[in-house]
């Protein structure tokens, strides 16, 4: 036992992916986290594989069956054009996790960086990013949205751009916060006091006592950015028709709910699912990324 | 419960339900304040002090329950109170003192609003209660305290924060103040001239004090009774002379000798305690400080040894209690 | 004796205000003296003492020394190399040559690490992975007492005593010659404090290696130094060896720290110097000898003027105008 694990410590990378795999069986341990865990694979898989999955081409319209109930033919029934709700389903998860998943990694990796730089740097910078930052979020969402599409015209990267934007600077200002608490440490101390350069401290002291957080916040954020996607594809700001999106279906079933609730509730279930699974996940990483929050001694 | 005593703790028995069982942190353990008193309190970490004070406040944590004992405090059993009656006590008849005051202080509401604003049961006019906290603090030392009431927390040093809280905890003249290592995070000037006040005011206000400390300097010249704690049980308790004269459990006799204060010859080998302090979830079936003890005998392996009063005034757990002292 | 450390006259200011805000608000001087004008020596494998009581600069004093906080003015001579002046990169490889203990066990070490991956550190940082990390990381826990099983903890699964150890390893991975050991013994109970203490010296005996110890604890500093100065507001008001320094001090606020350490022993005779007040913020220096607004001794001549360093035998010096026992 002791061997190998000693070994591990002197080479790096099957240091790393041991450790990730620990990590990965700790996720696992946890009711709520396999959960959360299983729920995400399942979405990931079922977005990735939409096209193999989908019994229908998703904007075949087929007036003749409109609004039909589930049936063996039609998993989750049908909507106002007679389009197969389930096909929709699938494709549009592909476009939310896309959305979601590129611009809250985008937005992610640049507010960390810029958190940690405004955190650890010298004053002034820290003061320049602020500034930025405060004006960024002062655009009330929509507001700054129209004007990026004023600028760009709708599309899907519209819609990343928005979200991007304007999920820097809560991820920056979280980084921030964090890292201005720990720049005092004593722990940063003694390892400056040993030598440790700029990126040392950075990489290895500061960034795995915020990244536990980040994750939370970023995980739930998925849900959000999925339902700024659905308000601006309503909005005509972002999917276009007729290009299936999660929120384009709930939308689209809004108009018909009094006649069949299907399409609303075939809508909205993959939206709580993503939301839960999501969540859950979230929580159980930030377990397993604080040692201190371990149940085990 | 004798009238002379404010606080009397008899056989209590505190435990937590822990992932890792149950733990017995607190194990029959007795303590007796006498009016008028100081009764100090000394132990290592994980001995059981922090317990048996949240006992006596009754704020002890959720995963813990009182499983058998009783804590008079004026004849009344502080464990039958309900959470109501308990509040009307904490404040009023007992009040705390803790390591850092600015635990104790809001750092956004003035000294003087806070001073007047703890004495809301008091039906009596704003004036008033604004010269009574003028006297207050000019009792505990503050220089010029008329001005200084309209400061905030932060204007003030390390050692005159902690004579304010001081002034808090007293201003309602509590039977008993509990203070809870309050010269640890001062320096040794401040610290002796805290607790040179400290004993003033206990003789001027005639309250009692449970004075917590690891410092056993502090201890010997402010205390008139001495309990010392190890993992959950008072394993020795009677008079300042006793304890530090002649203690007589083992583990008394070791941190005595621990301190390189006492130690008049300088050494650069200072004697230890071997050994770690046990799991409470796993405790051994005699003694509980048998296993780092020298001078331990099968017995104290068997059988838990009973608090014995072997010297007027003078308990010890041990099984040897009596034959150990003073060699 | 060789000198291993020489400080001449160092000088650590801190800005208080920024260069923009100073003129604004028409601040001459926006910065503060935490050291002013500091000198001492350290011979090889010998331990220095340096005590004072909080804000007395003791704490940048010693981050000077390891390269952590820079001097205006001044020389600190390491083995013969100058620290003052020298350049940002060179200053990062230098760090490490001289170990660094900081005060809290736990906090000072990262807290997402495993004791192996912290104990390796040292080595990575400064590109010694041809080292057999593995053996290195076992040398070192053995080397400060601990089992090879504490490789795959994290800091918070250590005990006080066991954190302290992996400080004590991680100041001595890369075989310095100087250690800087800040409050090796705060927050730890007496008796673990007495294993740490006799650690550091029987790996000083080992090694050979000088310790700077940074305490407000006279106890410790009596037995485990060789000589010792005392701090007050940025300055060293008096040094020599720690015998003669408890024997005989020269310097009234030496006395009073002496004095004000109260003793484990009830009965003890206080004979006490007790001071007024506290020490004064750095935003409001005290004209001519700092130490003038709170000692007993004090006339106009303290008021007006500092006093020169007065050079005993015996590397005994102190900066008073009013010495005790000096006849």
């Amino acid at each position: 036992m002791s061997d190998t694990s000693v070994k591990a410590a002197t080479t790096e990378m099957p240091g790393a992916w041991q450790s990730l795999w620990r990590s990965l069986k700790r996720v696992l341990r946890e009711p709520l986290g396999a959960l959360g865990l299983v729920l995400v694979v399942f979405v990931i898989v079922s977005a990735v594989g939409a096209d193999l999955f989908a019994p229908f081409e998703p904007n075949k319209i087929d007036i003749r069956a409109k609004l039909q109930p589930p049936s063996a033919e039609h998993l989750l029934g049908t909507d106002q054009l007679g389009r197969d709700i389930f096909s929709r389903v699938l494709i549009g998860g592909q476009i939310a996790l896309k959305v979601s998943l590129v611009s809250i990694g985008l937005a992610l990796v640049i507010g960390l960086t810029l958190g940690l730089i405004a955190g650890f740097g010298p004053r002034w910078l820290d003061n320049a990013l602020m500034l930025l930052f405060d004006s960024v979020r002062s655009f009330p969402t929509v507001m700054f949205a129209l004007a990026v599409v004023t600028l760009f015209g709708p599309s899907l990267t519209t819609v990343m751009i928005v979200v991007v934007i304007t999920q820097i600077p809560i991820y920056g200002r979280m980084v921030r916060s964090q890292t201005l608490a720990l720049r005092d440490a004593e722990f940063i101390l003694a390892e400056r006091a040993l030598g440790a350069g700029f990126f040392r401290i950075i990489g290895m002291h500061i960034l795995p006592n915020v990244v536990g957080p980040l994750l939370i916040l970023a995980s739930m954020d998925i849900p959000f950015v999925i339902t700024i996607e659905a308000g601006l594809s309503f909005l005509g700001m972002g999917v276009r028709p007729p290009t299936p999106s999660w929120g384009t279906i709930l939308n689209d079933g809004y108009s018909y709910i009094y006649n069949t609730p299907w399409p609303v509730i075939a809508g909205g279930i993959p939206v709580i699912l993503t939301t839960l699974g999501f969540t859950f996940l979230g929580e159980s990483l930030r377990d397993v990324f604080d040692p201190r929050l371990r149940k085990e001694i | 419960m004798d009238a002379n005593n404010v606080l009397e703790i008899r056989g209590l028995n505190v435990e937590f339900a822990s992932e890792r069982g149950r733990l017995r942190a607190l194990r029959d353990v007795d303590l007796t304040i006498p009016r008028g008193s100081i009764v100090g309190v000394v132990g290592e970490s994980g001995c059981g002090k922090s317990t048996m004070i949240n006992s006596i406040i009754g704020l002890l944590a959720h995963n813990a329950t009182v499983s058998s004992g009783s804590i008079s405090f004026q004849g009344e059993d502080l464990l039958q109170k309900s959470e109501r009656e308990l509040r009307d006590i904490r404040g009023q008849h007992i009040s705390m003192i803790f390591q850092d005051p600015m635990t104790t202080l809001n750092p956004v509401l003035s000294i003087g609003t806070q001073m007047i604003d703890i004495q809301y049961r008091d039906q009596i006019p704003k004036a008033q209660k604004k010269a009574r906290s003028i006297e207050m603090l000019s009792r505990v030392g503050i220089p010029d305290p008329e001005s200084r009431l309209d400061n905030y927390p932060h204007q003030f040093s390390g050692g005159m924060r902690q004579r304010i809280a001081i002034a808090m905890a007293l201003q309602a003249e509590p039977e008993l103040l509990i203070a809870d290592e309050p010269t640890t995070a001062l320096d040794a000037t401040l610290e002796v001239q805290i607790i040179h006040r400290l004993k003033d005011l206990q003789h001027s206000m005639g309250c009692s004090i449970l004075f917590i400390s690891h410092h056993l300097g502090v201890i010997a010249e402010l205390c008139d009774f001495v309990i010392v704690m190890y993992g959950g049980e008072v394993v020795e308790r009677g008079t300042v002379r006793d304890i530090f004269h002649r203690p007589s459990h083992p583990y008394t006799f070791k941190l005595l000798e621990c301190d390189p204060a006492r130690i008049a010859e300088t050494t650069r080998s200072l004697p230890t305690i071997p050994g770690e302090i046990p799991n409470l979830a796993k405790l051994p079936p005699g003694c509980i400080f048998a296993d780092r003890c020298e001078r331990s005998i099968g017995l104290c392996r068997e059988k838990i040894p009973p608090s014995t009063e072997f010297a007027e005034h003078h308990w010890a757990r041990c099984h040897l209690a009596g034959e150990v002292s003073s060699t | 004796m060789n000198t291993l450390l020489e400080l001449d006259d160092v000088h650590v200011r801190f800005r208080t205000h920024s260069p923009l805000n100073a003129i604004l608000k028409g601040i001459d001087d926006p910065f503060v003296d935490a050291v002013n004008g500091v000198s001492l020596e350290i011979g090889e494998g010998e331990t220095y003492g340096l005590v004072g009581e909080s804000g007395s600069g003791k704490t940048t004093l010693a981050r000077s020394i390891i390269g952590l906080v820079e001097p205006q003015r001044g020389s600190i001579r390491y083995d013969g190399t100058e620290l003052v002046g020298m350049p940002t990169a060179e200053m990062q490889k230098f760090r490490g040559n001289v170990g660094a203990m900081f005060q809290d066990p736990v906090g000072s070490l990262s807290p997402r690490m495993t004791i192996r991956s912290l104990l390796a550190e040292p080595f990575k940082i400064h590109d010694l992975s041809q080292r057999n990390l593995g053996q290195e990381v076992n040398r070192l826990l053995e080397m400060v007492g601990l089992n090879r099983d504490f490789a795959n903890r994290y800091p918070h699964q250590l005990s006080g005593g066991q954190a302290r150890r992996v400080g004590v390893a991680r100041a001595l991975a890369l075989d310095p010659k100087l250690v800087v050991a800040d409050e090796p013994t705060a927050g730890l109970d007496v008796s673990v404090q007495g294993e740490i203490l006799n650690l550091l010296g029987r790996l000083q005996q080992e090694l050979g290696i000088s310790i700077l110890v940074i305490t407000h604890n006279l106890n410790v500093v009596r037995h485990i130094t060789d000589r010792m100065g005392i701090m007050y507001f940025g300055r060293v008001v008096e040094q020599g060896p720690t015998e003669t320094m408890f024997h005989q001090p020269s310097h009234p606020y030496t006395l009073a720290l002496l004095s004000a350490n109260p003793e484990p022993d009830p009965d003890a005779e206080i004979d006490r110097l007790e001071l007024q007040g506290e020490v004064p913020s750095l935003f409001n220096r005290p004209s001519g000898c700092e130490f003038h607004p709170r000692c007993p001794f004090a006339d106009d001549r303290c008021q007006a003027s500092f006093p020169d360093l007065t050079e005993l035998s015996d590397a005994h010096s102190y900066r008073c105008h009013h010495p005790l026992h000096v006849t």
